[in-house]
């Protein structure tokens, strides 16, 4: 069975780009929108990773992963914040919220799934 | 499949046109005042994404400058900076940079270093000025792998807490990753435990020590754990040998993100095929294919002509063939028109700057309010509107609104309304630019236009035929020609670009209440569906369109004119009957309306007009061809067409027709001196047309 | 045809300077004969009946299809001001190109192809004091026969001769 992935953007680059990665390294990919949408997607199925854009409209990344982390599904998933900030502050509060790591953006697809590796082997 | 990352930069460029207008559209609200807290944040995300794009596909400059955008903004919206107006105008100006950056991406086209510099300078001085953050050029984070070519020898002690699992971490993994470095040697300390009664599932009893021989640095060590740091107590320690260490100290940066790239991109190129959503094609292609179904369409008239002369009964399914191509073919000319389609987004997406500049340098308030954006119209119309658009609402701003004060004076909101908007209708197009200004002002305009020569003084003009005036070539409103609409263009010029697309203008205007241009334009300007009409055996195109009704008079509903018109009774008003024959010099055509027929057609402003012509020979699609292409523009006619006996016939424009006729009646004065001389028939008209030129 | 003109001209850059040779077609209008270049000419096509445009000058004859272009068709006989040609079975139309442009030349009948070299092409005597003579390239006597070698588009190309029509309509109605 081939693994799942969630990718939360509000940018459709961004989503496009993460999904073709993802999809290349046998990953079987949903998309969301906004944090709002992503907490429908986890809604009775668990993903093997997850990777959230911090700023969205409706609901941002933060917020998704504290949510997240409330449901049984997504309790011991790798949650992923796409962040452009190199700034300690975001990744602090992202990981507050309960994020296991970041990437940092830019990233290149190699580095993507290099983290994604990382995080869930 | 082509390059992943084209596709990529084509679905990035299609995003940053919509988010450019949300971010324009977010901060024109903002200018407004208008801040309900999303409103700053939607501005916020518009930049922050586009920087996100633009950095996977190293558009540097684009990057730097939406960074420095981005971090303003981001200061503005946690209420660091207070969101002053003169702050929303530098971002309105960092906005039409941020475009023209994203559009020298799309172009592929160099960008100057210091393009942009001022607007940046500027959002860099609010933020010192309110003592905020400095602002760093965004370093492209790399990965700078140490060079480290001898052995180390690495101790290393962790011990997670519990968090470190919360947070979906797992030491397992991280012990793999470091297994990946060199030779690692692993000692699980279980000491913690506690007795299996007290064990809480969640909390973190294990830690381990580990040896590892690794040919990397402590960085890399520190890397492994880069996403537990403070979720777990790590000391790391070096037993230095007694050997020197050969650090390359540097390695360039670019060299090594460049090399990150490449083997990403082939890394990527050759995987599974990703979702298309949109194919690049040559405009060319698309030009020669609609070319060919445009012969297409003439083969096929010419084939359901042989058609109607073959014996029904004989070849029934021969006949019924030829319909059923016919359909076919209808429907592939329809698919191929809607490649060339694009929403009228492109061409509106210009106007809120050019309001904005406009209000500024007029000392007037106006917003513009935009609907049907997605409307999609033929590429050449996009092309070609833009300009046509841009002067009419000029003009709007300009002569339609008037000042702040005389608004409030009248009683009317301080701040003008232009409405753009655009719509499917009848199978064309409509675009509508309608302002709540004073209307137009028919005294100054009938003024003018008798000033001018225009309009004979004795003239008595309809409140309509008086709007009309303002299109006729030579004639300019602007009391005093102001630096905004005294371009030297004049609406004649606008409303030759509109028909020059096969299109129609008309404006309807109430006195204090304000003014509205209508345009329509065809859906395609390859193929129209058309009347064939003969006239003294030469056969000519009406669009099918403009016309209402045809019928054959009784001499009881034709009336004349002391001038020589013929004035017809239709549907309880009297229409003026239009000689064609006249219009387009023919020979041995029918002259008598009663002997031929009157094909009703509706001209500019919902003129109804009747046009005498010998007969009626069918209807049918005809491919526009242009008459300009090899000889020059006719007046009166907007293109030719092939038809089915493979002989070219010519599409009336009835615009320009309406115009050629009542430019001849306009100008009693002219007309009488025409008459008076013994010319040809149709020398009235073409004489005065020079005259007017 | 025009490949051995190419090759000519390519092969011995002497003579070319010295003397170019091109080919030409002739036809007549009348009695006269007149030459164009070959290079320009794309394709002679018999008469057909063609669709006048209104408000034209009276030496455009009206525009006709040629494989899905409209072509504009111009009568060289009320060019010259000699009047209208009543074409029939055996005219043509030479179509040529001129720059950007294709149109079509009625003349009564083609003629000859004629090699020429620049040598042997004489000066228009008054096109210094007459410039309506400037279509003209030059004489040349093939025969004994005098053939004049036109430039079409100082004739034909709207643009360049704008008011051509109130030119030549006084002296057309007096033909």
């Amino acid at each position: 069975m081939s693994r799942t992935a969630l990718t939360i953007d509000d940018s459709k680059t961004m989503r496009d780009m993460v999904a073709f990665t993802l999809k290349n390294a046998g990953f079987e990919v949903t998309e969301a929108e906004n944090g709002q949408l992503g907490l429908d997607q986890i809604n009775g199925s668990s993903f093997d990773v997850i990777i959230t854009d911090i700023n969205m409209p409706v609901m941002d990344g933060i917020e998704f992963t504290r949510e997240a982390r409330k449901r049984a599904e997504a309790r011991t998933t790798p949650i992923l914040i796409l962040t452009t900030e190199s700034g300690a502050s975001l990744k602090n509060e992202g990981r507050t919220a309960g994020a296991t790591g970041w990437i940092v953006k830019p990233f290149n697809p190699e580095k993507l799934l290099q983290v994604v590796e990382k995080v869930c082997g | 499949m082509s390059d992943p990352m084209e596709q990529f930069k084509v679905v990035f460029f299609e995003e940053c046109s919509e988010l450019l207008v949300n971010l324009e559209e977010g901060l024109m609200l903002l200018q407004r005042g208008e801040n309900d807290g999303e409103t700053m944040n939607a501005v916020f995300r518009a930049v922050h994404s586009i920087k996100g794009g633009a950095g996977a596909f190293g558009f540097d400059a684009l990057v730097g400058f939406a960074h420095i955008q981005e971090t303003l903004l981001d200061e503005m919206r946690s209420n660091a900076i207070e969101i002053k107006p003169e702050y929303i105008d530098v971002l309105l100006q960092a906005f039409d940079i941020l475009s023209e950056l994203v559009g020298a991406a799309q172009r592929e086209d160099a960008v100057d270093k210091n393009y942009g510099a001022e607007a940046a300078q500027a959002m860099k001085k609010i933020m010192e000025t309110s003592g905020t953050v400095e602002v760093k050029t965004e370093q492209v984070s790399v990965d700078e792998e140490p060079q480290n070519i001898k052995t180390r020898h690495f101790n290393i002690s962790f011990k997670p807490f519990e968090e470190l699992y919360q947070r979906a971490n797992e030491p397992i993994l991280l012990i793999r990753e470091l297994n990946d470095l060199g030779e690692l040697d692993v000692e699980l300390n279980t000491s913690d435990m506690p007795d299996i009664t007290e064990m809480d599932a969640e909390l973190a009893y294990f830690s381990w020590k580990f040896v590892l021989i690794t040919e990397f640095g402590e960085d890399a060590i520190e890397e492994v754990f880069e996403f537990v740091e403070g979720d777990c107590e790590l000391i790391i320690t070096e037993e230095i040998a007694a050997t020197t260490e050969i650090t390359t100290a540097e390695t360039d940066p670019d060299a090594v993100r460049q090399g990150a790239q490449k083997t990403a991109v082939a890394k990527t190129s050759g995987g599974e095929t990703v979702v298309s959503q949109s194919i690049r094609v040559e405009l060319d292609k698309v030009d020669r294919l609609v070319n060919m179904v445009g012969e297409l369409v003439i083969t096929q008239a010419m084939l359901r002509e042989q058609g109607s002369q073959l014996l029904v009964e004989q070849y029934p399914n021969l006949v019924q063939g030829i319909e059923e191509l016919s359909r076919h073919i209808r429907d592939l000319q329809e698919s191929v028109m809607a490649i060339r389609a694009q929403p009228v987004k492109s061409v509106f997406s210009r106007m809120p700057r050019l309001v904005r500049e406009l209000t500024a340098s007029l000392d007037k308030k106006a917003r513009l309010v935009m609907t049907g954006e997605e409307t999609e119209v033929d590429k050449t119309v996009t092309e070609r509107i833009g300009d046509p658009l841009m002067h009419m609402i000029r003009n709007s701003v300009d002569h339609g609104l008037e000042s702040p004060t005389d608004r409030l004076d009248a009683g009317k909101e301080e701040e003008g309304t232009i409405h753009l908007s655009a719509f499917h209708r009848g199978g064309r197009i409509f675009i509508e630019i309608e302002d709540d200004g004073a209307g137009i002002n028919r005294e100054v305009v009938l003024k003018k236009a008798i000033e001018n020569g225009l309009v004979s003084p004795d003239a008595t003009l309809s409140d309509e035929e008086i709007n009309n005036l303002i299109f006729l070539p030579g004639f300019s409103t602007a009391e005093s020609v102001t630096n905004v609409s005294g371009r030297g263009v004049g609406m004649d010029v606008v409303r030759k670009n509109i028909q020059s697309l096969g299109g129609r203008i008309s404006i309807s205007s109430k006195s204090g209440k304000g003014s509205k241009f209508t345009m329509s334009l065809p859906l395609t300007l390859a193929v129209m569906d058309g009347m064939v009409v003969e006239i003294g055996g030469e056969k000519f195109v009406l669009p099918l369109v403009n016309i209402i009704q045809t019928l054959r008079p009784t001499p009881k509903e034709i009336n004349s004119l002391p001038d020589g018109r013929n004035l017809m009774m239709f549907r309880d008003e009297y229409i003026f009957l239009v000689p064609l024959y006249d219009v387009f010099d023919v020979e041995d055509a029918i002259t008598n309306p009663c002997e031929g027929l009157v094909v009703v057609v509706e001209g500019d402003g919902g003129m109804l007009m009747g046009f005498i012509v010998d007969d009626l020979v069918n209807q049918q699609q005809v491919v526009i061809k242009s008459l300009e292409t090899n000889y020059e523009l006719i007046e009166g006619v907007s293109g030719a067409t092939i038809l089915g006996n493979g002989r070219v016939s010519l599409i009336i424009d009835i615009a320009t027709v309406q115009e050629m006729v009542s430019r001849q009646y306009a100008e009693p004065q002219k007309y009488v001196t025409e008459t008076e001389t013994p010319s040809s028939r149709n020398s009235s008209l073409a004489q005065t047309s020079m005259e007017v030129h | 045809m025009t490949t051995i003109v190419a090759n000519d001209t390519s092969s011995d850059e002497k003579i070319r300077e010295s003397a170019q040779i091109r080919q030409y077609i002739s036809f007549n209008v009348g009695k006269e004969l007149y030459a164009v270049e070959i290079t320009t000419v794309r394709e002679i096509k018999g008469w057909i009946p063609t669709t006048s445009l209104p408000n034209s000058p009276n030496y455009m004859r009206g525009v006709i299809n040629l494989r899905g272009v409209i072509v504009p068709v111009f009568d060289l006989r009320t060019r010259f001001r000699r009047g209208k040609t009543e074409p029939g079975k055996n005219h043509v139309v030479i179509i040529v190109k001129l720059d950007e442009r294709t149109i079509g030349i009625l003349v009564d009948a083609v003629s000859d192809i004629l090699t020429i070299s620049s040598e042997e092409i004489l000066a228009v005597p008054d096109q210094d004091v007459n410039p309506e003579y400037a279509f003209m390239e030059g004489l040349v006597a093939v025969e004994e026969k005098m053939v004049a070698i036109i430039k079409p588009k100082l004739l034909f190309d709207m643009e360049l001769v704008p008011d051509m029509d109130t030119e030549i309509e006084p002296e057309a109605e007096v033909a």
